[in-house]
């Protein structure tokens, strides 16, 4: 299953003329998919202009943790990484589906199969873009751009023998969640002194876990949804076969046909309005759930760094009053407050742009969101009154 | 007052097997007319008024009527008559219409005795057209306690002359209802006709009515009983036999009504009929019918379809209502989740932007309440009753199949006793002879009597049949179509509103800057 890239991202990004990356294609093979990173520079850096490798998720997660993982970019807030592909859920449907080939009409089991099919689709589509958002933003920031795993990313075109971690390092990460939560909640009871950081803390503390929870909320909505929409399918199959059963010869084939357009417009009304609602607001909701994980790890660290620095500066004055290993005390202060300032400076910006893409994304989403549902209200307002029509007709 | 006529002897009890609490005494020695009211009549058939709690046959009035119907089989010349036309014999009376009919059914029924035929009262219908109107409402709980009950305003708003006014009300409990169905059940659903039934009981529902529960969940059971009721009535006078019944007419206009005690679940006449029912479906197992009419062949298998198609739709509406309040409750909270988000964002157009959202998702969730509601009492509601229906329909094939066993079995008896009486030709015992040879010569005209009846009815319920199936058809056709319409309207509704929610949040969200 392969489908063209879509080109609509759920961020809005600047992107710099000089770097712009795209999927152009993706494969779905049995338990992978396979991208086609696209990439389009006037960077000297590499050899050609426009060149294209293929990856897979999990050479993804290589370049992400290899940012988080870089010093370098303490001070920044490093974009989320793309979730897992996982077509299980549907794959299960569809596997579902075939066992209970026998139990239905071969009507249903064509219109159940296409809609499965276009289900899987759509995750296809989701997941193509969710991957290409997180190249943008790479492509986009001033210094992540310049990065050397990144170009290695989108240049070499062999494999880059990346592989998934194994048990014992799933282990070690499991650990250090562990430790920096625990971290995490210590420093975080550090007062800051900056007003900003103090406010930017509390705000995104509150932000973020209401942002999960109204993206729980908004999923589960949407479950219902998609619930209620089968319901409607089969209960529009339903009467189109008890129309069709229907062997009293009173108008046969208005009856049928009325059926059945009362059948297709009930459809397409539910469908469309659950597979919408998805995409505008509950990917909205958990791209930012992810963002404002990353804006929190920024502030973490960055909270890190306050600690180490007030620590080396406690560690200095001792060692100042016992005059022993001043110099490496000096040294490793210096270190200290040197890395605080460069991640305190970057991280202020950061939070400021984070806040603007914020804002826009969200506007763009509302608007076309609002629009779309819009669209749909009133395309399934003249479906219906033309369905009532016809079928008041035929009295 | 004995019907001179009848001379059916008890015997023919020993051919039938306990089908029906009816058939338990089907040679009433006493009773005769069959049901008009207007039997002011001697004897009994003041029954038509009410259950006859002191009657015969204890606490199952509707034996009466029942075996008032079972004496229309007798050889009486009206009768011939009235079978050639496809009467219906709940409303003809036996006797020569030395009709004491009591003014207050009206000159229709003067009418519908002198043309005494189905297709001539249907005539009678278009001049006096349909134009009735039922409504039940005001619920009212009477009494405290486990003998407390909900009485029910039943109001009639008709402009046919079948009745005394044209608008009146009565007030009626659940048993009433169920009362005047098992009567219906009782006279017309053995010669063919497609008696609806009553809406189910239901102990846990009562239960929690009775005992003072003022919860949403006992306010819905009420509503869902109430609009089950009215359905049922209307579904009854729509049919323009059971229309004229007395026992209708006395429903809907009398103001006191007799209590129907044998409605009650676990009283001797309910045992009864579980009994008689389980016999009932053993009894289907085991006639083989030689079926000489494919149109019935046919009929049985398209309801049969219909049947599974039906209770299918149901399920899936039922899980479509289910789905949707799940769907509305989702939506409040998610509502509820966009406020707090929007309370936390420190954009102050974007925190707007947010509330409104949530306000918006808030009205949406009251539309898929609605929207819930309306797919519960249009569709879901509608698809109940014709499950039901068609258990009534198919139980008039079943009657039909029994009548034709009767029939078969007074053929097979008569034959034996024209084998016994051959036989008695060649006994040796001169003195008994004469009076065998006259007891069985009795016997056998007496049986022949009953074949030619058995046929005749058998005739008479088939036809009767094809016209209800036909006008069940065509009644079904309409009704569900009414409801898609009515469905489809209140689609239509919820499109508007939702158009004019987002058309109001669409600048909000513009305003963001």
């Amino acid at each position: 299953l392969s489908a063209p890239a879509p080109r609509a991202v759920n961020v809005d990004l600047q992107t710099d003329a000089m770097l712009q990356v795209d999927i152009s294609d993706a494969l779905s093979e049995r338990d992978k998919v396979k991208f086609t990173v696209h990439t389009k520079s006037t960077l000297p850096n590499f050899k050609q202009n426009e060149f294209s490798v293929v990856r897979q998720h999990e050479e993804f997660i290589w370049l992400h943790d290899s940012f988080v993982e870089n010093e370098e970019y303490a001070g920044y807030i490093i974009p989320p990484a793309p979730p897992r592909p996982d077509f299980d859920a549907s794959r299960e449907k569809l596997q579902k589906l075939g066992e209970g080939e026998g139990s239905m009409t071969k009507e249903e089991f064509t219109k159940m199969k296409q809609e499965l099919e276009a289900e899987y689709l759509a995750i296809f589509k989701k997941t193509v873009a969710m991957h290409e958002v997180f190249l943008c933003r790479v492509a986009a920031h001033p210094v992540l751009r310049k990065d050397l795993n990144f170009h290695v990313f989108l240049e070499y075109n062999q494999d880059l023998s990346v592989r998934g971690k194994n048990k014992k390092e799933k282990l070690e990460d499991f650990f250090k969640n562990v430790v920096k939560s625990a971290d995490g909640v210590l420093v975080a009871g550090v007062k800051d002194v900056d007003d900003f950081f103090e406010h930017e803390k509390t705000f995104l503390l509150e932000y973020h876990n209401r942002v999960k929870d109204a993206s729980a909320k908004s999923d589960r909505m949407i479950r219902s949804h998609k619930n209620a929409a089968d319901d409607i399918n089969r209960i529009a199959s339903s009467l189109y076969t008890l129309g069709t059963q229907d062997s009293t010869d009173l108008c046969k084939y208005e009856q049928m046909l009325s059926l059945d357009f009362t059948r297709s417009c009930l459809h397409k009304i539910e469908a469309r309005i659950a597979a919408d609602e998805d995409l505008k607001l509950a990917d909205l909701l958990k791209y930012y759930l992810r963002e404002s994980q990353a804006a929190k790890d920024l502030l973490y660290r960055r909270s890190r760094a306050l600690v180490d620095y007030e620590n080396a500066n406690k560690a200095l004055d001792k060692a100042r009053a016992k005059n022993r290993d001043v110099l490496q005390a000096e040294t490793s202060q210096q270190l200290c407050c040197h890395k605080f300032e460069k991640i305190s400076e970057s991280a202020k910006q950061e939070l400021i742009d984070f806040k603007t893409r914020r804002v826009a994304a969200f506007r763009k989403n509302l608007v076309e969101l609002a629009e779309l549902e819009l669209k749909h209200a009133k395309g399934n307002l003249q479906l219906l009154q033309g369905c009532l029509g016809i079928l008041k007709g035929n009295t | 007052m004995a019907d001179t006529a009848r001379d059916a002897p008890p015997e023919q009890t020993d051919f039938h097997e306990l089908e029906d609490g009816e058939e338990l005494f089907p040679e009433p020695a006493t009773t005769q007319e069959s049901q008009p009211a207007s039997l002011a009549a001697e004897d009994i058939s003041t029954n038509s008024n009410g259950p006859k709690q002191d009657s015969l046959f204890d606490d199952d009035p509707e034996d009466l009527f029942a075996e008032a119907t079972e004496e229309v089989s007798l050889d009486s010349p009206e009768r011939d008559v009235l079978l050639s036309d496809g009467p219906s014999p709940a409303i003809t009376p036996i006797t020569p219409p030395t009709s004491v009919i009591t003014p207050r059914i009206g000159h229709t029924h003067d009418d519908m005795f002198t043309h005494s035929s189905f297709d001539e009262i249907e005539e009678e219908e278009g001049g006096d057209s349909f134009d009735i109107h039922i409504s039940v409402s005001d619920p009212e709980k009477v009494g405290d306690g486990m003998n407390a009950y909900m009485a029910y305003k039943v109001t009639t708003k008709t402009s046919m002359s079948l009745f005394k006014r044209s608008e009146f009300a009565v007030k009626r409990r659940f048993s009433d209802f169920l009362g005047l169905h098992s009567k219906l059940a009782s006279k017309y659903l053995h010669i063919g006709y497609i008696v609806p039934p009553a809406p189910e009981k239901s102990i846990v529902g009562m239960t929690k009515v009775k005992v003072g529960k003022e919860d949403q969940s006992s306010n819905e059971f009420v509503e869902k009983r109430r609009s089950a009721l009215e359905r049922y009535l209307m579904r009854t006078v729509k049919h323009p036999i059971l229309l004229k019944d007395p026992d209708v007419l006395q429903f809907l206009e009398s103001s006191e009504l007799p209590r129907a005690v044998s409605t009650q679940a676990l009283s001797s006449a309910g045992l009864l009929r579980m009994v008689n029912k389980a016999a009932d479906a053993v009894n289907k197992m085991t006639i083989k019918m030689n079926e000489s009419d494919a149109w019935f062949e046919e009929k049985q298998q398209h309801f049969e379809n219909l049947d599974v198609q039906l209770r299918k739709l149901h399920t899936s509406v039922e899980s479509l209502v289910c789905h949707r309040k799940e769907l509305s409750v989702n939506t409040a909270q998610f509502a509820k989740s966009a406020a707090m988000l929007g309370n936390s964002e420190d954009h102050t157009a974007l925190s707007r932007a947010l509330s409104q959202l949530a306000e918006v998702e808030e009205k949406i969730d009251q539309l898929h309440q609605d929207q819930a509601n309306a797919d519960f009492y249009l569709f879901s509601e509608l698809l109940g009753d014709y499950v039901r229906l068609l258990t009534a329909v198919k139980g008039v094939f079943d009657h039909r199949m029994k009548t034709w066993q009767k029939w078969q079995d007074s053929q097979m008896l008569l034959q034996k006793k024209r084998e016994a009486e051959a036989k008695l030709q060649f006994t040796n015992k001169p003195d008994k002879l004469q009076q065998a040879k006259d007891e069985i010569k009795e016997e056998i005209e007496e049986l022949e009597g009953k074949v030619q009846q058995g046929e005749r009815d058998f005739e008479q319920i088939s036809k009767t049949i094809r016209k209800e199936v036909s006008r069940f058809e065509k009644e079904r056709v309409k009704d569900f179509k009414t409801i898609i319409i009515k469905y489809l309207e209140s689609l239509v509704q919820t499109q508007q509103q939702l158009i004019k929610y987002w058309e109001a949040f669409l600048p909000e969200a513009k305003a963001i800057s």
